[in-house]
This record gives C-alpha cells, structure tokens and sequence, in this order.
C-alpha cells in the first residue's frame, strides 16, 4: 500500500500534548455502557452451574427437571456445544473450557447452564440439574503435579520438546529450552555463585467488571453479542467457530470495557450465552459473579523457579540459568516458555541457559495478565542479582549497568539487539532524586529492571471528514485506558487541525475490517501507525480536490499545516484551501471524503522499565507500608504523556499487590478459598504513597512517530523491586510471592533461630 | 395478585415508585428495573465500592442495601452529580487529572469523594486515602484519582 | 542466502540442526523453503512463528524482505495480555 512505517524526527504540534479525553463525559456521568449496562427486548437470564470439584469424571447430568421449571427457557450442556475446532488444540481447551465435556478440571469448571425469564427463576432452575460426578484425586500444586505419582489430569498427554518423547502420560505438558554459550564453563570461571529457588502464588488480573455479555440468535443463523472484550473480532470468530456460524453474520459490538488486563482476550462464558440464546429463540444476558470471575476467569500461572547466578570480583556475570515450571491449569500454554524467555532479556551474557516447563493443574485455565510470565522470572532473576551484587559489595544499579544488555548484545532468548532502552533506564534510575532520600526505620529500598516484548498485529481504520470539516476516526482497537484521545491526536497531528475537530469512535464487526485484540502494549502502537495511514491516504484524496477546485494539476499540490497549497510560479496567487473548505465541496468533487487502512502493525521493538520502590517493614506484626516509588519507563514517544504516566502507575499498583499480598489460596480439597475483593485483596487508596514516573523517549525506528508501547512493560519489575525492598528493610531474603505479614514473620522467625 | 413489594422513594430529587422482589438489592432495582446504570456491580459483596450511592446523607453499597430499604428515603445516585450540563467540580477534576482509565470504577469514587468532601472539605492526603479505601480501581494506582480529589477540595472551598 | 537460527522445538524438528542456511527473499518464501525441506515444521508454521531481523521481532508480515546479511531467528509466536 505504500504506507513507511520508518520513524522521522518532527516537530510536534499536537502529540504529546494533554488534552481532555473524549469519553471523559460519559465516565463520569454514568452514562458510559459497559458489558451489563445493556439488555435486549425480550431477553431472559442466563446462569451457569458450576463444578463443586477440583477433578471429577462426569457420568451423566440429567436436566429434565430444570427444563420442566416454569419460565426456564433453555437448559444447555456440552451436547449443545458440538466439536467444531477441527483439530485446532488451542481452541478445542477453550470450548473445553467454557463448557467441561467429560470431565470437570477445577473448581467452578462449567458444566450446564440455564436461561430463564428472571433471575431467581434461573438460580432455582440451576440447583434442579442433577450432575452425577465421580470424584477424582486432584493436584493443585505447581510442583505436586510434576512429580510421578501425582493424580494425571489427561491420559494422552506426553511432555512436548523432549527427545525422545517420554513413554507414560504425565502432568508436563511442554518442556522448553532457550540460551547460548557454555553454563558450566561459566560458573567454573565465577568466583561467586548465587542458587536460589523462588515461588510465586497465582493471582487474578483483578479487574472490577466482571464478564459481562448479551447474546442474540436468530433461526437464519444469524446473532448478535454485546460483550466486554478486549477484542470483539477476536471474540468473533471464535464464537463464529464454536457456534458454527459465520463469521460475517455474528456482529459483535464492544461495550466499554472495565479491565481486562489479559483476562478479556478469549472468550470464557460468550459461546455459552450464544448457545442458549440459539436454543431459547431470545436474547440471553450472562453476567458473571465475582465468584464466577475469580473460579472461572483466566487468573495467572503459579510458578517455581531455580536460578543461578555466578560473577567474577570484578562484578562481570560469567553464567546464569534458570528452570521454570509455571501452571497452566487444565490445558497446555505458552507460559514457562515466555518466562524462560523473558528471565535474563535484560543482560547481555556470554553464557546463559533457561528451561521452561509448562505444568498442568486442576486450577483454572491460565490467561494473559500483562506481560504474562514476565514478572515472577524477573522476581527471580533481580532478587538473585541483587543478592550477587550484595556479595560483591557492589552498588545494584552500578551491578546492573555493567551488565546490562545493549546494542549487539545476543539476547538470552535468541536474536542480537539492536537499539535498546535498558542502559537510559538504569541511568536515570542512578541519578534520580529518589536514590538520595534518606530511609528511616526499618525501611529498605529496592530497585529491579524488567523487560517485555510488545507487539504489533493486523489493524484496519477509517477516516471520514464530514461536509463541516469534521472528522471521524473509526477504529478497532478497545479503548482500555484513554486511547481514543490519544488517536485523535494522532489524526489531528497528520492532517494539521485542531484536536477537538476528530472524534474517535470504536466501531463494531459489522462495520470495519478484522483487528487484532488490544494486548501486547499494541493498542496505540498499531492503531496509530495505522490512523497515520489512512490520514496521509485522506490528505491524498484531498490534494486531488483542491486540484480539481483549482483546475491544475494535483502534483502542484501540497499538504501543509491542515491547508492544501499550490506550489509553483503559475499557481503562486492562489489562496490555500483549508480542509474545511475542501469538505464542503465534496459533493461536487467527488463525494465523501474518507482515508482508510489496512496494515499490520509489526516491528513494535522491545522496551524496558527499571523502578526503585521504599518500603517500611514492620518486624512485629510483618506487615509492609509502601513508602515511595518510581517508574522509570522508556515510551518512544508519548503521545499523550497523562496516559503514559497512567499506565506506569498502573502496572505499578498491580506489582505492589502481587507482591505484597495476591494469591489463590486452596483449601485440600482442592477448592478455591478466596474468591471476592475480601479476601483476594488488591491494593486500595490507602496501602499506596503517590507513584513517581519518569518517561524516557528513545524513539522506536519502526513508527513514524517513534512510539513504543507501554502498557504492559511496568508490571515486570515491581515483584523483584519490592522484594529487594523488602529484604533489605527486614534483614532477610524472601524468595516467596506474595510477601504477606505471615510469610515476612515466618522468614524474620527463621532468621533469628537459624 | 402481584407479588412484590410496592416501594415509594426519592432518587436524586425526583419522586420514584417501583415494585421489586423481597431480596432484591437496590443496586439491582436501580440497574433492572430503574435503567439506571451509573452504579455497576463489580462483586456483589460489598468489597469493591462501585455500586456507592447515597441514601439520606450517608455512602453505602447499594449492592448491600435491599430495594424495598429505599422506602421513604432520599437516595443520590452518579446520574443526579451534574447539574444539568454543569460537571460537578469533581466530575470535572477527574477528566481534568486523568484520574479515569477504563473508568468502572468512577462513579463509584465520586459518590464517595462527594461523600468526603461534604463531611471534611479540607482533607489531608491521608484522610483522602483512607476515605476512599473503600473504593477499589485497578486501572490508576490512585496517584491521579487523589489529586484530582485535592483539586476538586480547593476549587469547592474557594467557591 | 539468509542465516537463519531455530529456536530449541524447531531444532528437533530440523534434525538437530541450529543453524541453516536459506535462500528466501522474504519471510513467507523462508516458511515455504523450510517446510519443504523439513516436514516437521508444518506444524510449527500454523501454530505461528515469529521472525526476529536483526533484533526485531516480526509476527505477521509474510512479505516483510529479508535483507542480505540480517541475523535471523525464528521464535515461537508471542502475545502479551
């Protein structure tokens, strides 16, 4: 299409300004719909029975009754959710998931579901289903489940990237194996070597709105579903898929969307509403409880990790490896092997070697949860690196910048860097003025680096200019966090006009082309790249209108500062025409003015992050008060800096409560014991001092603007910053997430006997 | 003969009558029978904060409040916080500070931060905090959230 | 002719093989040349590789050139949350 992506130094007029956002209005108003603000005519309540067992056999469920109800519209199981995957494992779990077919794997697994004409009618409907299970022994542990004897949750699993493939089943689904050089020669040459093994316990990405959707079949095979997602063509065509419909007759619009995090990027519990919506003949609403999100949403891996760290006096990492065995609940994912991937990104060593293995348990399937796998290998590694520098009596930051990975440095995960933003971080981290506040009592500081990929994906967007001049960006892309505001810029930037003349609106299925799901700090990187484009093919179209309103020929026309100019001594007296001009004209030009693209957005580039964080440990009751901290975050460029900074205090809070007091706990029975904001407790306004940022802009060749992105890159390090933090206030190393009160007073305890 | 319990109220100045099911929260009467979505349900239990609405001068969950307790009660909900087209000064502050992201959980924290200011117009930083402790965000880290609350507290108090 | 490095699964699948040399123009002629000579990666290429070039990673650009001389390195293919 002839579209250059290469980054070229400008000066900005309207990106990296702060505007007001569009939206704002509807947010604070109440107005905004999310997925449960909107019904349907008609349309009857969906709820979903749910197993009570970690692992169970299902022998039969007998539904007749439930059907028999008064009001009870439609009563569904696996049988209405036939095999249509076709082979394709990945989505064969996730229609497993939604609705267990022989078996239940965890707690909350779903195994029916109902719709009803109300609420109660539907919870009387569901306690009716007579599910007869045959309990099986269950294995929640990470480790557990790695071991011969443990209970197998598939018979036909055999662990993949081992050679030759092992003989008996087993609860290992992948082994995977990264790194160059020679480890052992390496820690030969060490005159230090550090081995530590870590555990961190699985949280939820927390979002406050639960999955919310409504779904509407008609007989002709056509549908509609409302629905929070952070990618509503990504949830189209797998309900498309799994419902057997096409593609293009299921349009799926997106409500705003209250968190996703990671955890909206598959579908969970849609196809089910979509199934009965097909059997009821009516618009079925399924909300998902907070229970439900917490049982039955797509929480993070737990993990165990071994590293190894070895450095000669001069503080020069000789070796370094790493195993990881990360959860993935029932089904095989990616998430050891990002860990093992991530776990050494931010150094360049000569030898380096990590080991993934991919681990399956009776717990709820995995998703994403920004930069999934990347935070706990990054505990891992900062807390041995940290240790290692401490041994050496060398200053961290200082440890960390003579080994940090830069340009033509081979990466631990394979391909050689080109330029990178890890040494800028570390150097403002080293100047910053957080680095000479004095600490009081009992308080520690702790600073730790982290590193994330960042990605690209299809993208399809369209400008139209309306006849005042107005203009209308459609995009695909969710807006998650202030998004559209920063697109606007974008457009306003390209064509030179105002920002409050763009309006950007989140289109739906119906009516753009596929886009990829807002995930991998894509959203701004690709969606603007691609309003870029459709705004220099608008400005094209453009040119050839004011070249036809003026009769010469448009190669003496350019675009400059929102005006479209003739160029040259024959047109010299010609007065620009603005675009609002040129839009009124349209009609008689041509007709409506409109830039579009497609593209796929790609060559995002990695980014790095490194945050000091204070902490004050209280040695009677263990418990940890957060005293300051700093993101430091490399943002290429910032389009619109209120936002950047946003999503770096954000990332930032997530870490803190991860690391501090997140976690799944299970009961022996293999039952999920915390299931709501109580006892699942996230940070409040309270635990939190105001978050510092500081935005690096090393800008990224691969855009023209040079952004990068940003979402997901500042909840790596603070696990490994808080727990430096923490170790260095307490006196004591913790090698286990989350750090609650008694996992601190355990560790002070030891300590003091030991 | 209908079941239900006929309830007769005041929501955010005007006079409201509705009928509702003996164990129907008033946050689901306002969203299901009301069409007031402004208050969401982000747990249910009374965790989270984001259902916050106040009856007669006092914040609560309106997911822990049953619909036929609104009975004779003056009830202030997210939709009544502007004045016609004039933002609240908080409403303002908020879009103003970027104190939103994917914005769930504001209507929740303005019903809140309204709550405070009423009762403390000159608030510390601390006692913001603790004030809106019982409003959970996953989006911000607060940082933008406090600030836009101070900004707000001024602009009221010079008023 | 390119360079290209497998990471450790498509290494098996090649034989044990590291390192190859390929002549391919760009990414989708390197996915057909590969599958061609090793029918083991099929399943790799519809799971989905990533192409690093030169240190930066590609995930769907078939056509993107892949310049003489450039460091290539095939990933898994990756997303974030």
């Amino acid at each position: 299409m002839g579209f250059d992506p290469s980054f070229s130094s400008r000066q900005f007029k309207s990106v990296g300004t702060r505007p007001l956002r569009p939206d704002g209005i509807d947010k604070v108003t109440g107005r905004a719909r999310y997925g449960a603000d909107f019904n349907m005519p008609g349309q009857l309540v969906g709820r979903v029975l749910r197993s009570p067992h970690a692992h169970a056999r299902i022998k039969s469920i007998d539904t007749s009754k439930a059907e028999a109800l008064k009001g009870v519209k439609a009563v569904i199981t696996a049988a209405d959710l036939p095999d249509m995957t076709a082979g394709d494992a990945a989505l064969h779990s996730i229609l497993e998931n939604c609705m267990a077919r022989t078996k239940a794997f965890y707690d909350g697994h779903a195994v029916a579901a109902v719709a009803a004409v109300d609420a109660r009618t539907a919870r009387e409907a569901l306690k009716l289903i007579e599910v007869d299970y045959e309990v099986l022994p269950h294995v929640t542990d990470v480790d557990e489940a790695m071991k011969p004897d443990a209970p197998l949750l598939h018979e036909n699993v055999f662990t993949e990237g081992v050679d030759p493939r092992p003989s008996k089943p087993s609860n290992v689904a992948k082994r995977s194996q990264y790194g160059h050089g020679d480890v052992q020669a390496g820690f030969r040459e060490a005159d230090i070597v550090i081995e530590r093994s870590y555990k961190t316990e699985q949280t939820h990405q927390g979002y406050i709105e639960p999955h919310a959707c409504v779904a509407s079949v008609n007989a002709d095979g056509t549908g509609d579903l409302w629905v929070c997602t952070q990618g509503h063509f990504v949830y189209r065509d797998q309900c498309a898929r799994l419902l057997g419909m096409d593609i293009s007759k299921l349009r799926v619009t997106s409500s705003e969307i209250g968190g996703g995090f990671g955890g909206k990027t598959h579908v969970w519990a849609e196809p089910v509403a979509l199934a009965l919506s097909r059997k009821a003949g009516r618009p079925v609403k399924l909300v998902m409880s907070r229970e439900e999100v917490f049982r039955a949403s797509g929480p993070t891996s737990a993990t165990s990790i071994d590293v190894k760290i070895g450095a000669r006096k001069d503080g020069t990492i000789t070796a370094a490896s790493a195993t990881l065995r990360y959860t993935c609940g029932p089904w095989y994912g990616m998430w050891a092997e990002l860990g093992a991937m991530t776990a050494f990104a931010c150094y360049g060593l000569a030898s380096v070697q990590t080991v993934g293995y991919e681990v399956l348990v009776n717990r709820p399937k995995t998703a994403a949860y920004r930069a999934p796998s990347a935070p706990m290998a990054a505990f891992a590694v900062e807390s041995a690196v940290d240790e290692l520098a401490g041994k050496l009596g060398m200053d961290p930051v200082e440890f960390r910048i003579r080994n940090a990975a830069r340009e033509g440095t081979r990466s631990s995960y394979g391909p050689v860097y080109g330029p990178i933003g890890i040494g800028p971080t570390l150097e403002a981290v080293r100047e910053h003025p957080h680095m000479q506040v004095p600490l009081g009592k009992n308080q520690g500081r702790g600073m730790a680096c982290g590193f994330w990929f960042n990605f690209g994906g299809q993208t399809c967007t369209d400008i139209n200019i309306g006849v005042d001049g107005t203009v209308t960006l459609a995009v695909g892309t969710i807006d998650v966090g202030g998004s559209r505001a920063s697109l606007s810029l974008v457009v306003a930037e390209e064509l030179g006009i105002p920002y409050s003349q763009v309006k950007a609106v989140v289109a739906d299925t119906g009516t753009l082309g596929y886009n990829d799901m807002t995930d991998g700090s894509r959203g701004t990187f690709s969606s603007s790249m691609a309003a870029i484009s459709a705004a220099r093919n608008a400005i094209e179209i453009m040119r050839h209108r004011a070249a036809a309103m003026w009769d010469i020929p448009a190669d003496d026309v350019v675009w400059e500062d929102g005006q479209a100019r003739a160029k040259g001594e024959n047109h010299g007296n010609l007065p620009a025409l603005s675009l609002k001009e040129i839009a009124a004209a349209a009609p008689n030009t041509g007709g409506p003015i409109a830039g579009h693209s497609e593209l796929v957005a790609d060559g995002a580039g990695v980014s790095f992050a490194t945050h000091i964080c204070d902490v004050e440990v209280d040695p009677e009751t263990g418990s940890t008060r957060v005293v300051r901290y700093t993101v430091v975050q490399d943002a290429g460029k910032a389009v619109h800096p209120t936002y950047v900074e946003g999503q770096y205090q954000g990332g930032a809070a997530q870490g803190i409560g991860w690391a501090l007091n997140e976690e799944y706990i299970y009961g022996k029975d293999g039952r999920l014991q915390n299931p709501g904001f109580l006892d699942y407790r996230i940070p409040v306004c309270s635990d939190l001092p105001m978050i510092g940022t500081q935005i690096l802009e090393i800008p990224n060749p691969n855009h023209p603007y040079g952004v990068r992105g940003v979402g997901e890159t500042s909840i790596v390090p603070p696990l490994a910053a808080i727990a430096n933090a923490v170790s260095n206030a307490a006196g004591v190393r913790m090698t286990h997430i989350p750090m609650s009160p008694p996992r601190i007073l355990a560790a002070l305890e030891a300590e003091q006997a030991g | 003969m209908m079941s239900g319990i006929a309830v007769s109220t005041t929501i955010n100045g005007d006079e409201v009558e509705f009928l509702c099911q003996a164990e129907e929260t008033l946050l689901e009467v306002l969203r299901d029978r009301l069409g007031m979505t402004g208050a969401k349900e982000g747990c249910g239990t009374g965790d989270c904060g984001a259902c916050s609405v106040i009856v007669d001068d006092r914040l609560v969950c309106s997911c822990l409040v049953l619909g036929a307790e609104a009975e004779g009660r003056r009830i202030d909900t997210i939709e009544g916080m502007a004045d016609g087209d004039k933002l609240h000064p908080l409403q303002q502050k908020f879009i103003e500070h970027a104190a939103l992201q994917c914005g769930i959980c504001t209507p929740g924290f303005l019903m809140a931060a309204k709550d405070l200011l009423a009762k403390n117009p000159d608030p510390t930083e601390e006692e913001i905090r603790f004030g809106l402790a019982g409003n959970l965000c996953r989006c911000t880290g607060y940082d933008k959230i406090v600030r836009a609350v101070q900004d707000a507290a001024s602009v009221m108090k010079g008023a | 002719m390119v360079a290209v490095t497998l990471w450790g699964q498509l290494r098996t699948a090649a034989g044990g093989d590291e390192k190859l040399e390929v002549e391919a123009k760009d990414i989708r002629e390197l996915f057909r040349k590969l599958a061609e000579r090793y029918p083991g990666f099929e399943p790799f290429i519809a799971r989905g590789i990533a192409v690093s070039i030169d240190g930066v990673i590609y995930r769907d650009t078939w056509s993107k050139e892949l310049p003489q001389g450039s460091e290539i390195f095939l990933l898994p293919r990756l997303s974030g949350g």
